[in-house]
């Protein structure tokens, strides 16, 4: 029973945040990563795919929840297109500024118009229950185990999408704009076309995430859960997992959501009582001085740092 | 061969560029003939990159127009004019620094590849086959070039001379007809300017592919090129052979100052 406890808890505070940040992540890093359009908007983006995804299951409650994830995704996509525009004129910092705009009014625009939420006073959305082939996959009666694989069958599909693009031609295209956009355009590369797509895909994935954010994750949500700090949070997991790297978005996410987890239990295992608000404090500030550590130790990310490891195994213990 | 594959493959007719109160061109006239390799050389400021840059749709001219293959393409812009078949490379190399040697070649051969992304995503049939067959194309060039061995370093790393090679692979993964070189050895050493020299001299060669390029090394331009063009102030001052060229009244006084005897 202890033990099905831990697993309940591993479940939900563990791994179905990883596998759905891991998602958020893929999409910011298909943006940011490949494409090099600095994006602060992964909070609005997703909770445009958790809205949608909760007026479509509302509307149509005969639809399969995947089909609603996947429309929410197309709907994100589109919203993603719209605020990509801009990108054509303005870049880098520039830009972050103008998708923060897109994030301070998706959300404004859903605690605004109550239509948004089917009029709920709360002002919150709720995940009904739905079943994929029988299975109750949402809802209060979804089983973390339940939620789990669904979360994981979703990411997996995913990222192997993103690979697939990002080898060929469309993520080429992608990485020449990012790296040099002159040079990209004498090839052929048409900006705008080639920027709007990175827009639209990763808004899809970012979609995709905020449905599932919703609906197997938090169960109900308010803008809040999709506030600025969301968009920092993914943008760190980007940066840390490192850019232009699927692995490295599944790394960061893993980051993120572990090692406070493992701050909370070190003074337990050392035996420290300290008080539960101190704690919090040290979690913090340990947490801030490790994204700094690692930004400096290896700015290419974790992913860099696995393919160094991978590399040096395969040599060991030979020096060359 | 038709009457219109007999033309020039490059006509720029009277063109003239401006920036604010500066006439980086004015009234410019140059032919490029299929086949040949020309060189466009002139003192600094004289306003070759700016040609470059009008004929790959980078700058438009408020004044006269460009023909390729006997089609007007004055406004294009740089992705039309790629389209077209013209391919170039940078005077300070603009490689793809990030993306491995072989992936900046790929990516020069983005125009051979098309499809839906829907059937990318699934790396199924259509992707799969144009991602190996546009390979097969650009190890040749690998070969060609003789950079087997950085195939996999990522461009940003390796050393200018090297890089400039890459640059040059990645305009002849696109196949193009008219192939522009910015100063192609600029920088370069004497053995490196060699390599350099024999590889556009083989472009030509096995593949006739048609070279316009800026260079200021003399003695390269004198022995690579079928026609030399000179431009100072932003005006044609010469064209013709280089032997003939070499001797110019005007093109001396360009480069040597009017003064000379």
């Amino acid at each position: 029973m202890i033990y099905r406890e831990a697993g309940q808890y591993w479940l939900q505070a563990v791994l179905i945040p990883f596998l759905i940040y891991s998602m958020a992540a893929i999409g910011l890093n298909l943006l940011t990563g490949y494409a090099g359009q600095l994006s602060l908007g992964t909070g609005g983006f997703m909770a445009v795919g958790g809205y949608a995804a909760f007026k479509l299951t509302t509307a149509f409650p005969w639809l399969n929840i995947v089909v609603v994830f996947a429309l929410a995704g197309v709907i994100a996509a589109l919203v993603g297109l719209v605020f990509g525009v801009p990108s054509l004129r303005i870049k880098g910092f520039y830009l972050a500024v103008a998708t923060l705009a897109a994030q301070f009014f998706l959300i404004w625009l859903f605690n605004k118009v109550a239509w948004f939420t089917n009029y709920a006073s709360s002002g919150t959305i709720t995940a009904p229950p739905r079943t994929v082939a029988g299975v109750m996959v949402t809802g209060p009666l979804a089983t973390a185990g339940a939620r789990y694989v669904a979360a994981l069958g979703l990411v997996m599909l995913g990222a192997l999408v993103a690979k697939n693009l990002v080898r060929g031609r469309i993520g080429r295209s992608w990485m020449a704009i990012r790296d040099r956009d002159i040079a990209a355009e004498i090839i052929g590369v048409r900006p705008l076309r080639t920027k709007l797509l990175a827009f639209g895909i990763s808004s899809f994935y970012c979609g995709v995430a905020g449905a599932e954010y919703v609906f197997l994750y938090l169960g109900s949500a308010e803008t809040l859960a999709f506030d600025i700090g969301l968009s920092f949070l993914v943008l760190f997991m980007v940066i840390i997992g490192g850019l232009g790297s699927i692995l490295g978005s599944f790394l960061g996410a893993a980051f993120i959501v572990l090692v406070p987890i493992f701050l909370t239990n070190v003074p337990h295992m050392l035996h420290l009582p300290l008080p539960v608000a101190l704690q919090k404090q040290i979690e913090l500030m340990v947490f801030g001085g490790l994204i700094i550590f690692f930004l400096i130790v290896e700015p290419h990310g974790l992913a860099r740092l696995w393919q160094i490891a991978k590399e040096k195994l395969r040599l060991w213990p030979f020096p060359h | 061969m038709t009457a219109e594959a007999a033309g020039p493959l490059l006509e720029v007719e009277g063109v003239s560029v401006r920036f604010g109160a500066l006439l980086a061109l004015s009234g410019v006239s140059l032919n490029v003939q299929r086949g040949e390799i020309l060189a466009i050389i002139g003192p600094n400021g004289a306003g070759k990159t700016t040609l470059l840059n009008v004929i790959s749709g980078f700058y438009h001219p408020y004044e006269g127009r460009i023909l390729f293959e006997g089609r007007d393409r004055t406004r294009l812009s740089p992705p039309d004019v790629a389209e077209l078949g013209v391919a170039r490379t940078f005077q300070n190399v603009a490689l793809f620094k990030g993306m491995s040697v072989l992936d900046n070649l790929m990516t020069g051969r983005l125009l051979k590849m098309g499809g839906h992304f829907l059937l990318d995503a699934i790396w199924w049939g259509p992707a799969r086959r144009q991602e190996l067959a546009n390979r097969a194309f650009v190890e040749r060039v690998i070969d060609f070039l003789e950079i087997q061995s950085i195939r996999k370093t990522p461009a940003g790393k390796l050393p200018y001379g090297l890089q400039k090679r890459v640059e040059l692979g990645r305009a002849l993964a696109a196949e193009p007809k008219l192939l522009l070189l910015d100063e192609p050895m600029a920088g370069m050493n004497v053995e490196e300017k060699e390599d350099m020299s024999r590889f556009i001299l083989d472009v030509n060669g096995e593949f006739g592919t048609t070279i316009a390029l800026i260079e200021h090394d003399m003695g390269v331009v004198m022995d690579i090129s079928d026609r030399v063009a000179v431009l100072d102030y932003g005006r044609k001052i010469a064209d013709g052979p280089p032997e003939h060229v070499r001797k110019d009244a005007a093109v001396l006084d360009a480069y040597l100052g009017a003064g000379h005897d």
